[in-house]
Parts: structure tokens; sequence; C-alpha cells
């Protein structure tokens, strides 16, 4: 029996209603005349606490609040990719044709299109024995995505007493019909799960293929694995939201979920804008054709965006168990850390550090826990992955304070964005120092197979030159640059090298939006080459003032843009421009020195 | 509601800092608008900030001094806080509630809005991409201002934001004249002069009578402050998107207006966040800012310059430090430049303008332009680089190219940076002084500019 009470109180989002004895723990219920979607968060005796996912102005004591039985969950079917949905899987064009441009309270909408007819294919047949997770058949959701439909996780399974045929279906349609100890239990093209419960799986396997993102500092020097976790902290102003952008653009994933949560309003509309036109590298198709946004901006109702991140797992697991590759991008997890912090504080809880409540740190846990790689439920055979990929917005860009030091605990890639390089326009701002990856190791073998051998030496030596110059800045600082001798001043040469030709990478130019994993190589390659040339002929007696001058480092520097993708061979001319400028700066050493002895 | 429309009650349980407690409620709803008449008459607005078990939480925008437990009525207007909007409202100075304030009538209502908004849905954003010429070097070269931007000026005490704010609002206005515009200017617990600057500014420029003007002034109640910019952003979306005007909001000091927001927080006994802010301050103020931007097939748009002061000149104290969270960008005035008598004293390197990438380039200003604001923001990088080495080496210290970065340093901020308040210049003369400005350095410390570029433009040798 449903719940049917009445608000005794009400403040922001928090709602309290009594008469709600047979209310359940996380129900969600219609609150007040005017039906607002709600959530039952503490159940005292008959008086139910509710937290409210649209604004409760003028909402007031004696109004009705009805349960429905049901948790909040997600619809899912096909219909989802390329759509832009609230916290709680309202679709914001709906919304927009039922009440406009400003969101208004009380729209009922669903989340898929239940009228549209797909054209499905049935991969069982009659007599089957389908379990839970099994696929019955597909349908073509997008030119990119293959939907296959799937049996409920939370079904239990059983012989097939009817499939249906090739043909076009509403997803409302029944499917398929199951037949086990003389239950018949139908089928159709979506079901319901309740977004708090993690999707079940088979196997979780090791993660050992990279996520390729295109980020030259990523891929190479701070790789994240598919099915594996990574946050990325930074102070207003680092470049947050645009490497996000720039993983959802170009990771090559199969679907990609954005949850934009208690950010700005134009950062979601800029996805919506650009993502039509941007085209996927490797299918040669809009990227909106496999992406799904959840938009829950910092004006909307706080309530919801606590609910948007499970929205967003939901989803995404849910093409992972179709034998997907999904990425997820959360911006921001602080705003839904604060979401809790607000709920948390209208219940009255004792808090933990600055306010945050004492489960701030399992619930970011639970979070992080959802990623990984699979193999999913029922047949056939198939591996999916979700890669979970959170911002975190540090106060005063301390990274000291809670969600940031909660978070690191339970992710494995953490790229540190650096204030301090975002103010001298070093984009993207991710400290080299700081950020570590844990995937270093597992991933080493697929750019072996897939790229070259060398990628892992390569990054080494690379990285042992920042290292070095890191520490002697130190020295710089304190004596000055003249104070370090040649072969030092070359490791400072060749540090800012790869600072501006491979770290820095530029987001909106159309050629250094995106490099390729082997483009990221041959940089680093002539980068490494030039350091050991050059330390070559300056312990030959090559001036370093004349290393320096060589008119090939300025074309190094801006290959990153100036040489295009399919135009990787200029990389190789050079390579033997290093060798043929070195020469030519030994020969005129060579030849002063002589001069010195003729005169 | 209307049946709650005017039910009057008496029974005040309890006074505390800007709150009024209320018993013996029957009917009352969240944020609704509340009339309150003192003992001897005097009427004052407030509203439901919370309301159960009989009770109501009335938050009293006047302050509740004078107010007394027996003798003082509270009656619940059954409505949430509206301001009256027309087009006569243009030219006009109201109060920080929306009340007029320059000794006219009331001004008669086309209709009456919530002053709360409701948030602008992302699918029907038009994403900003015009270009706003201000004549401003450093803000048209480096920091560029789009229509429908959200970009604060985060300053000092004594620091001429103000200045700044008035010339962008004057030169901002007077490009594209054969289009609508307006100027929406809320003072925030600003002094007396401060608003008055502003006035005349806009007085002077003729742009007055196309303004609308709120005042809370620093002696005005504070809690009235939590209104002044909501009522301030009604209208600006009101001539933005029902009358098709592209609206300049400048909202200053909106320290003031989060620290209304604390004293209440306070009085409510909330858990505090940072520094004794509320936890919410991030959402609040994101309530705020982000009633800027442009609807899909609408004219008009908001732009939104916020003000505020940054407490003992710390950017990472919360409000500031908020506040950049949400907005599209920031302009940080520095106390260094301020002193050596720079205006404006901005300090590029902390201030970022996030538009600027979408509102610049070919066939909107000039297919260098964003080249141009890249390399100029790496050359005064390392100028200040160079500058702290100076310091511990001496100039003899340095090298060749070093010492050219010295030199741009200077000339970045007193041939680009440095103009008079009522400079006005052009974006070619803005790009054609930073093309000076990087002509200093050898061709090859160009590296965030195309060849062909540096080709067209550079000067040097």
């Amino acid at each position: 029996m449903v719940a049917k009470g009445r608000i005794v109180w009400v403040s922001g989002p928090a709602v309290k209603a009594d008469g709600m004895s047979t209310a359940k723990m996380y129900e969600t219920v219609e609150v007040g005349d005017s039906k607002l979607i709600g959530e039952v968060i503490r159940l005292t005796g008959d008086v139910a606490f509710i937290q409210v996912y649209e604004s409760t102005s003028g909402l007031k004591p004696g109004e009705p609040v009805v349960g429905t039985g049901q948790p909040l969950s997600v619809l899912l079917g096909p219909g989802i990719i390329g759509k832009i949905y609230d916290g709680i899987q309202r679709p914001l064009d709906e919304i927009a044709s039922k009440s406009g441009a400003f969101i208004g309270r009380g729209v009922i909408t669903t989340p898929v299109d239940m009228k549209k007819k797909y054209k499905f294919k049935p991969t069982v047949k009659k007599g089957d024995q389908v379990g839970p997770g099994s696929i019955l058949g597909i349908v073509e959701e997008t030119p990119l995505v293959t939907h296959s439909i799937i049996v409920p996780p939370n079904h239990p399974g059983g012989k097939l007493a009817d499939i249906a045929g090739e043909g076009d279906y509403d997803i409302e349609h029944i499917i398929a019909t199951t037949e086990k100890g003389g239950d018949k239990l139908p089928l159709k093209m979506y079901h319901k799960w309740p977004v708090r419960k993690p999707r079940p799986y088979a196997e979780r396997y090791d993660p050992t293929v990279p996520l390729v993102t295109g980020q030259r500092v990523i891929d190479t020097y701070f790789p994240i694995a598919k099915g594996g976790t990574g946050a990325i902290p930074g102070g207003f102003g680092t470049g947050k939201t645009v490497t996000l952008h720039q993983i959802a653009k170009w990771a090559d994933s199969k679907v990609v979920v954005y949850i934009g949560c208690g950010e700005r309003g134009n950062e979601m509309t800029v996805v919506l804008v650009e993502f039509p036109h941007l085209i996927d590298p490797r299918s040669n198709r809009p990227l909106m054709e496999r992406t799904v946004l959840v938009a829950n901006t910092s004006n909307m109702p706080v309530a919801a965006r606590e609910a948007s991140i499970y929205t967003g797992v939901t989803i995404a697991e849910y093409y992972r168990d179709m034998g997907y590759d999904v990425v997820l991008v959360a911006d921001s997890t602080s705003r839904w850390a604060e979401a809790l912090r607000e709920m948390s504080g209208r219940l009255e809880e004792m808090p933990a550090e600055e306010g945050y409540p004492s489960y701030l740190a399992s619930r970011l846990a639970e979070f992080y826990e959802r990623a990984g790689r699979v193999r999913a439920l029922g047949s056939p055979d198939r591996a999916g992955s979700v890669t979970l990929v959170g911002a975190v917005s540090p106060s005063g860009a301390d990274f000291t304070e809670p969600v940031t030091t909660h978070t690191i605990r339970f992710i494995k890639t953490f790229w540190a964005l650096d204030t301090r390089l975002a103010y001298s326009r070093h984009y993207p701002s991710i400290n080299w120092m700081q950020s570590y990856s844990g995937y270093l190791e597992d991933v080493s073998k697929w750019w072996k197979e897939n790229v070259t051998g060398e990628w892992y030496d390569l990054r080494a030596e690379s990285y042992q030159l920042l290292q070095r110059e890191d520490k002697l800045k130190e020295i710089v600082r304190l004596l000055g640059p003249e104070a370090l001798p040649d072969e030092e001043k070359l490791v400072l040469e060749v540090a800012r090298m790869i600072k501006i030709g491979i770290l820095q990478q530029n987001s909106f130019d159309k050629v250094d939006t995106y490099c390729s994993p082997q483009k990221q190589v041959k940089l680093v390659r002539l980068m490494v080459k030039f350091y050991k040339e050059a330390q070559k002929a300056l312990k030959a007696g090559t001036p370093l003032a004349d290393i320096r001058a060589m008119p090939m480092i300025p074309s190094l520097l801006k290959a990153k843009f100036e040489i295009p993708e399919e135009q990787l061979n200029k990389l190789d001319d050079l390579d033997k421009q290093i060798d043929s400028q070195l020469r030519k700066a030994a020969g005129s050493a060579v030849m002063t020195e002589e001069a010195k002895v003729v005169a | 509601m209307p049946e709650t429309a005017g039910i009057e009650y008496t029974k005040v349980a309890e006074i505390k800092g800007p709150l009024m407690i209320i018993d013996g409620i029957t009917k009352a709803s969240f944020d609704e608008l509340v009339e309150i008449e003192t003992a001897d008459g005097e009427r004052r607005l407030g509203k439901v900030l919370e309301v159960g078990f009989g009770k109501a939480v009335v938050q009293v925008f006047e302050g509740t001094t004078g107010l007394t437990i027996t003798g003082t009525k509270a009656k619940f207007l059954g409505k949430t806080m509206e301001m009256p909007v027309s087009q006569e409202l243009l030219g006009r100075v109201f109060d920080g509630l929306g009340r007029p304030n320059d000794g006219l009538p009331d001004p008669i209502a086309d209709k009456f809005l919530d002053v709360n908004g409701e948030p602008m849905n992302p699918e029907r954003r038009e994403y900003p991409t015009s270009f706003i010429q201000t004549g401003v070097s450093v803000i048209d070269g480096m920091l560029t201002l789009v229509r429908g931007q959200k970009l604060p000026i985060f300053s000092g005490s004594g620091m001429p934001h103000n200045i700044l704010a008035a010339q962008i609002a004057r030169q901002a206005s007077v490009v594209g004249t054969k289009e609508d515009f307006a100027v929406v200017f809320g003072a925030i617990g600003v002094q007396y002069s401060e608003a008055q600057y502003f006035k005349r500014s806009l007085e002077e420029s003729g742009a007055l009578r196309r303004s609308v003007l709120f005042l809370n002034l620093a002696d005005d109640p504070a809690i009235e402050r939590i209104i002044t910019p909501r009522v301030a952003l009604t209208v600006a979306e009101y001539l933005a998107f029902d009358l098709g005007m592209h609206v300049l909001a400048i909202l200053t000091d909106m320290t003031n207006y989060a620290e209304a927001l604390r004293e209440i927080s306070a009085a409510r006994e909330e858990v505090p966040g940072r520094k004794g802010y509320p936890g919410y301050l991030y959402t609040d103020l994101a309530n705020n800012y982000e009633r800027a931007g442009r609807i899909k097939g609408k004219n008009g748009s908001v732009t939104q310059v916020p003000i505020l002061s940054m407490p003992a000149d710390d950017i990472t104290h919360p409000i500031p430090d908020l506040t950049g969270y949400i907005t599209e960008g920031q302009i940080v005035l520095g106390r260094d430049l301020f002193r050596m008598g720079v205006y404006p004293p901005v300090n590029v390197l902390m201030s970022l303008s996030r538009l600027m990438k979408d509102g610049v380039g070919e066939g909107k200003t000039r297919s260098d332009h964003m080249e141009v604001g890249n390399q100029m923001y790496d050359a005064y990088s390392r100028a200040q680089e160079v500058r702290a080495l100076a310091e511990i080496v001496g100039k003899a210290g340095l090298t060749g190219v070093d010492l050219k970065y010295l030199e741009v340093g200077d000339m970045f901020e007193q041939h680009f940076l440095k103009q008079a308040p009522d400079e006005n210049r052009t974006l070619d003369e803005t790009l054609g002084r930073a093309w000076e400005v990087l002509s200093t350095l050898p061709e090859g410390e160009l590296t965030k500019i195309r060849d062909k570029h540096v080709k067209q433009y550079y000067k040097g040798k």
C-alpha cells in the first residue's frame, strides 16, 4: 500500500510529512499539489524526511504527499543516446517544450520517446534459455551505437515462450515472453533500474587497455585504463572543464556519459552546440551520436544534483552491460558533495570536517567502485567497461580539503591541476610532479603491441628530464641560471621544450586538440633525441648558445599544431634537421677553434 | 495560493537577529512574502524561510530593530516576492527592494515577476559568441568580454573597480549603437559616493535614460541586500528576453551580499561551511550569477559584471573562490600595479575570460587575436619570472633573451595595459600595441603564434 501523508514542515529542499508510516527509505514520492518529485531520506515514527528535486517555493504545510512504492529509478532502453537529461532523467528538451526557456516545476515527461519505432532484430529464438543479462536482440539506436536489448539483471530468466520477429516496434511493445515454472513474464525493450544500486556483472577483469584521449600529458605521462578511475582536482580557472570536455570529445570509448553536476549552464550548452558538429576521428560520425548528457546546473535544485551522479553512472553501467567501453565524466564531484552537505545540515546530522557529513568518504568510495572492466551477465559472452573521471573543485585550490583527500583514496590516476601553471597559461595545467598514474605498467603492453615498444622508455627518459629540471630550478631561483654548468643548462632548455612542445596542448586549436598515440611517440622521441645529440655536441665543444640558436627548435615546438595527423612524415624531416643543424653548429665551433689556432 | 492571501497573525514568539518567529500559523507557504506592521504603524517586508508545526520563520528585510513581541502584526500575502516590470523602468532609480527611490510615482507595471527567477534551461541557451568591444586594451586583447557572459571584477578596498566598470558600461554601449542596449546597476551595500560616481558617469555619457538603478547603500538595511541582486537581475532578464535589449548588469559589491547571507545563516544556527559562510553559499551565488546569458530565438542578452572586494586581497577567500567557480572567468585587480599608478591595474596572469575563444578570431575579430592574446600571457608570465630572478642575481646576471623579457614586462604595463579612464581604443589599436610589445622579442620566441601571422604582423628584427 502506498503511503499517503501530509506536509508538516518546509525549509528549502527539505520537507517533512506525517502519516507516512508505510513509506520506504529512498522511495520516490510526489510532494504537494503540484506533484513535485521527492525522495524519502529519513523515517522517524510516521514522519518522513523528504528531499525534493524541484524548487519548493510556495509549498505549504497541509498539502498531500503520496508515495510511489518505487525507489528513484532510471528508464533504460533505446533513445537515451544524444539526450540531455536533468538530474532525475527528465529530458530538458521536453521540459523546454512544456515550460519554455526557463525550467518550470511539476513537468511530467518520459525519459525516452515511448512511441518511436525501432527496427528490432532478434538474436535468440523461441525455446532458447535466457538468463538475467542475456541479449534478446539488437536495435540501431544511432549510427554509432547498436543497442542490445537485455533481459533485466533482476529477472529470473527462463525459456523463451515467445520472441518477436524482425520488425519495427515501439519500446512498450512486448517483444518476448519467458516461461519458468509455469510463470510467464513479458519483456519489453526497456526496463527500469534503481539508481543507487550498482548493476550486477559476472566477473571483474583487470584494466589493461589505455583509454586513448588524444591528450599528450594524459596518454603519455599519466594514462588511465579503460575501466579505471581518475580524478582531476583544480582551483577555478585551471581548466578542469576544458580537460573533461577534451576527454569526452576524443576518448576512444563507445559511449560517453557527461554529467554536469552543479556547474555552469553554458558549459552544457556548448556541448550541445559543438558535439553534433564534431566528428569522431575513428568513426567519422558526429560525437553526439555516442554522448548522453546529464545536466543539473548550479542554479537547478540542489537535491537533484545529488541524484544526477547516480543517474549518470547507472546509464553508463547499462551500456557497459551491452559490451561497450563507456567513459563517464562528472563535473564536479565537489558540488555533489556540497549537495550531500546541504541535505545533511537540514537533517541536523553531526558534521565531520568542514561541515561535510561523516559518510562523505563512503559515498565517494561507492561511486568510484562502480567503475571497472567486467564480463557482463548472461549470454553471449562480452566484456564492457565503465571508466570514471571526476573533477574536484577544492575550495581555495587547497588539496587538503575533505573532498580531494577522500577522493584520492579511491582513484588510481590523479591529474593535479596547478593554479600557477594556469596563471602562466600552461594548459592543460596538469602538474607533472604532483600527478600520477597507477596504470603505467598495466597499459605499457598495449603501447608495445599497438604503437611501439619504445613508449615506456621514451616516457621515462623525457620524464626524467622534467624531474631534473624541477630540482635545478631550485638552484636557479637562488643563484641564477649562470651558476649552472652548460650540461645542466641544456637540461633546462630541453625541459622547456618538452613543456611547450608536448605538455602544453591547445584544446581550441583544430590540429592540436587531438594528438594520436603515433604522433605523441614521435614528438617525445624527437625531444629525447634532441637532448642526447645536443649533449654529445656539447661534450665535443659546441657552445650552448649555438645549440639554442638552432633554427629547427621553433619548428619542433610548433610541430604539435603546424603538422597535422595526415603529414606525420614531416616529423621525420625534423629528425634529420636535428642531425644536420647540430653538425653545422659543431662545425662552426670547430672553425672558431681553428681560427684561434691560426691566430 | 489565493486562499491564504492576506492572513494576519499577531503571535510573535521570538525575535532574533534578522529573524522573527511567528506562532499559531495555520496557513503559510515556503518563500511567501510577509508584510509586517510594527506597533507604531511602520510597514516592513519579510519572507518565509521555514514553515511547519504551527510556526513560521520570517526573515525581515529592513531588520528587526524596534520590533516588539506584542503589537506586531504579520500579514502573509500569499505570493512570493515580485517585481513590477515594464519599459517605464528605464531611467528610474529604486531602493534595494525595488521600490521607487527617485521621488517619482510607481511605474505602471506590464507584469509582475518573481524575483527569484527560474533556472534557464541549458537546452534553450544560446551559446555566447558575440564580441563586445570595451575599448579597454587588456580586456579586448586578452580577456575578451562576450555578450551573455558573466565576468566579475575581483578587487580590493580602495582600488578603481568602479572606474573600470563605469568605463566598460560607457564604452561598451557606444559600439553597436544601432542595437537596443540597457544598463542595470545594483548597488549592494556600497558607499553613497560610489553609487553617485556611477550614476554621474552614466548621466554624462547619456546612458542614464537607458539604465535602471537599484541602490542599497552602506547605511541601508543589511538583509535587504539579499534581494537587491535579485530584483536587479529580474529586471535585466525582463529587458533582455521580453523587450529584446542587450543588458549589461553591474552588481557591486557581492561581498556585502554574501555577508548578509552569513548573518541570516548564523541567526538560524546552521552548520557553517568555510569562514562561517553557509554551506549553500555556492548554490546561492550561482542562483544570481547564472542569470546571465542568451536564449535561443530571442534577441536580447544579459551580460553580468559583478564586482566583489576580496577581503585582505585574498583570492582564496570563499567569496571570490566560489564566484570564480561559477562565473566565466574573472578580472583580477592587482595591488602592485595599483601602487605603481597603472590604470587599469589588471593582474592579467590571475585573470581569465573563459568565453574569449568563442568570441574572437576569423569572422568575429581578427584571425591572430587568440594567438596574440596567448603569446602576450606567455611573454608577461616569462617577464615576471625574469623580474624575480633579476632581483636575486641583478640585471648583469641575465642573458640576452631574458633581458628582452624584462623590456617586454615594462612595455606591456606602460604601452599596452595602461590607458586613461576615458580612452576608448579600437581593437586594431589594441592588437597593434600588442604586436609592438611582442616585436621586442626575437621571432623564435613566438611559439604560440602561427608562422603566417608572425610573417604578417611581426615588426622586430
